[in-house]
């Protein structure tokens, strides 16, 4: 760990959707959307988080955001809790970290111009003439390769692509540090795509701005990432830098979602369906590693404790009983050795309870 | 008067001028036909003192007449000029339709911003609406005027109050949806304050919805205060009104059937130029409509 810190810094964030509360009403259960997720980025260095659809990718960046409130967990910007804050000590933390959204359709007010959205950011915390809001957008609309005149737009008057460089620039507006984009090109063309993430890295370049890129899509991860986090139902798996992941996953589910990415090459002999099953519900998750119904590698260890994220020696961390061991961990102390036994020896009966329905 | 005539109808138009203005009659025939009516009717209302009788002027002699060159729309059964009552009492007419339809909008949009936005005052408040709503409106407005007597400030209240649950309802469904919309959540990573995210991007997207809603309850206002007029319960009965004067015509159909025709006729014009008005605005504002150049 570097002595000033990372830029971003995110400790056991959890957050859970309570289901059938109302009004005087207590919830009966939960969607357990994110669960015990950490990670740090660094200034001017890109975080991938990875997953399939529903494993809790979107609740992470809404959560880092404030949009949501986290059920537990800290995120820290430079050493500040900003889950703990209070709405108006917020605004200030907002300027740091900015977003980019999905879909550019829905994320763009229809009923402003190209120039009022991309300056309204600015217009939050500070009052412009008539010329520098129009000198801002010109800048803004520069930067993401885009002509002053289009501020005069409207949203509906632009292409896809045109709209997604609108929400890079609204993002942009506040000179942020982090900027966190939620699929941020997931709902464009393919040639456009590649024109969006080269945009991205040029500006991170230029700029010194941190990503935190929440994607599907692996292809685009490998071009972009310095470090990858792999998602699976609300847990991070796997996290290592881009180039070891790909070239050697270790958790079993990377290894089945790198082997499941289509390769543009017609020789290329693929996996025939790595993995078995659907992803289980996160309202009802299984005991133990949530991966381990569909996992090949599964033992029995597995279906009882959910296993922790160990320091491999390249540096990366996984979670896995079997290909990450934590016993064979150096630094552990002696009371923590202690402690799978004593939870083992409570588990014995949510074996028998398990057991029914891992069977079926 | 003219204060919620102006909300009706010139907030669309004010920012676009002439050519905007002929651009949008020619795209919506309905706002130029619904609105073009509306406007001539408060026009001739306001200016009614230039060129019509003397509403209450009884003349003993000319009573229950037929309509006549004199006499446009014949006279009443106390010889009173039917047109100059129909003309004075569209002013009555339209300042309660409209000024009805401007209560009951601005407090169900403030009511129904607050509860789209705010949970705990959704659940009170919006058990309140729904208690109100299943008040009838005639009897309110009956028991209201019971209590402090004939006035038109009354009837506009009275007539307001049933009306703007639904207008609450209505902002609040719209709110609920589209606070969660990507926009508003940017806006709100971008920074902006509540007041300003509901202002500026929350109010505009419930203004279509409650233009054409505003227009259903200005109608629907028109016709409660002829209603109440009608049964005795609304203005005093010296002031003429639609309602009042179709009261006092019908006991007379036999030997003046002529007379009833003024203010009925009036009275279905209003509320149909009324209604086209808030059908047009509804096409007008709808930014689906107007992505198709």
């Amino acid at each position: 760990m570097r002595m000033s810190g990372p830029l971003l810094k995110v400790e056991d964030l959890t957050k859970h959707y309570p289901i059938g509360a109302g009004f005087l009403r207590k919830p009966f259960s939960a969607v357990r959307a994110v669960e015990d997720v950490s990670f740090s980025v660094e200034a001017g260095e890109t975080l991938c988080i990875v997953g399939e659809s529903g494993c809790g990718k979107s609740t992470v960046a809404r959560l880092l955001m404030r949009l949501v409130d986290p059920t537990g967990g800290r995120v820290l910007i430079d050493g500040t809790d900003i889950a703990g804050l209070k709405k108006h000590e917020l605004r200030a933390y907002r300027r740091r970290m900015q977003m980019v959204f999905q879909d550019p359709y829905s994320s763009l007010n229809p009923r402003l111009t190209a120039g009022q959205i991309i300056t309204e950011p600015v217009e939050n915390y500070e009052r412009l003439s008539r010329k520098q809001r129009e000198a801002l957008a010109a800048d803004l609309l520069h930067k993401v390769g885009m002509s002053p005149e289009m501020m005069h737009r409207l949203p509906s008057e632009l292409s896809g692509g045109q709209r997604q460089r609108l929400g890079i620039a609204r993002a942009l507006a506040l000179k942020p540090s982090i900027i966190i984009a939620d699929e941020a090109v997931s709902a464009l063309d393919v040639s456009v795509q590649a024109q969006i993430l080269n945009l991205l890295m040029d500006l991170q370049q230029q700029l010194g701005i941190a990503f935190v890129f929440i994607s599907h899509d692996l292809g685009v991860v490998e071009h972009l990432g310095h470090r990858v986090a792999v998602m699976y139902l609300g847990r991070i798996v796997e996290l290592a830098t881009c180039e070891a992941l790909f070239a050697q996953p270790v958790h079993p589910y990377t290894e089945a979602l790198i082997a499941s990415a289509p390769v543009p090459d017609p020789t290329r002999v693929r996996l025939e369906a790595p993995v078995a099953g659907e992803v289980p519900s996160p309202i009802n998750p299984p005991d133990g590693c949530a991966f381990h119904p569909r996992c090949p590698l599964a033992v029995e260890r597995c279906r009882i404790e959910v296993p922790p994220l160990v320091p491999m020696t390249d540096g990366r961390v996984v979670a896995c009983h079997v290909r990450a061991p934590a016993s064979g961990l150096q630094a552990q102390s002696a009371a923590e050795r202690d402690c799978p036994t004593v939870r083992l020896a409570g588990a014995n009966e949510s074996i028998r309870k398990s057991e029914k329905p891992n069977i079926t | 008067m003219t204060l919620p005539a102006a909300t009706l109808e010139i907030t669309p138009t004010a920012p676009l001028g002439f050519s905007g203005l002929a651009r949008i009659a020619r795209r919506h025939p309905l706002v130029l036909i619904g609105g073009g009516l509306l406007a001539l009717l408060i026009v001739l209302a306001l200016s009614a003192s230039l060129y019509a009788g003397d509403p209450g002027n009884m003349d003993p002699f000319k009573r229950l007449q037929p309509p006549s060159a004199e006499m446009w729309f014949g006279s009443d059964h106390l010889g009173r000029d039917v047109f100059a009552r129909t003309i004075f009492g569209a002013r009555i007419s339209l300042m309660v339709g409209l000024a009805s339809a401007a209560c009951a909008a601005l407090v169900g949009l403030l009511i129904g911003i607050l509860a789209g936005y705010n949970r705990m005052f959704d659940n009170i408040v919006m058990r309140v609406m729904d208690g109100l709503m299943s008040i009838p409106t005639i009897l309110l407005a009956i028991a209201l005027i019971s209590l402090t007597g004939p006035g038109i400030g009354i009837l506009i209240v009275a007539i307001a109050i049933p009306e703007t649950p639904a207008v609450a309802r209505l902002v609040r469904s719209v709110v609920l949806s589209v606070r969660e919309r990507p926009y508003v959540e940017a806006a709100l990573c971008g920074g902006a304050r509540l007041h300003k995210v509901l202002w500026r991007h929350i109010l505009p997207s419930t203004i279509p919805a409650l233009m054409v809603q505003g227009a259903i309850v200005c109608a629907s206002a028109i016709m409660t205060e002829a209603a109440l007029s009608f049964l005795g319960a609304g203005v005093p009965p010296e002031i003429p009104s639609w309602g009042n004067m179709i009261a006092s015509s019908r006991l007379y159909l036999a030997i003046a059937p002529l007379t009833i025709f003024g203010p009925g006729i009036c009275l279905a014009v209003t509320v149909l130029a009324v209604n086209l008005l808030g059908d047009g605005l509804r096409d007008m504002f709808d930014p689906r409509a107007k992505r198709r150049r």
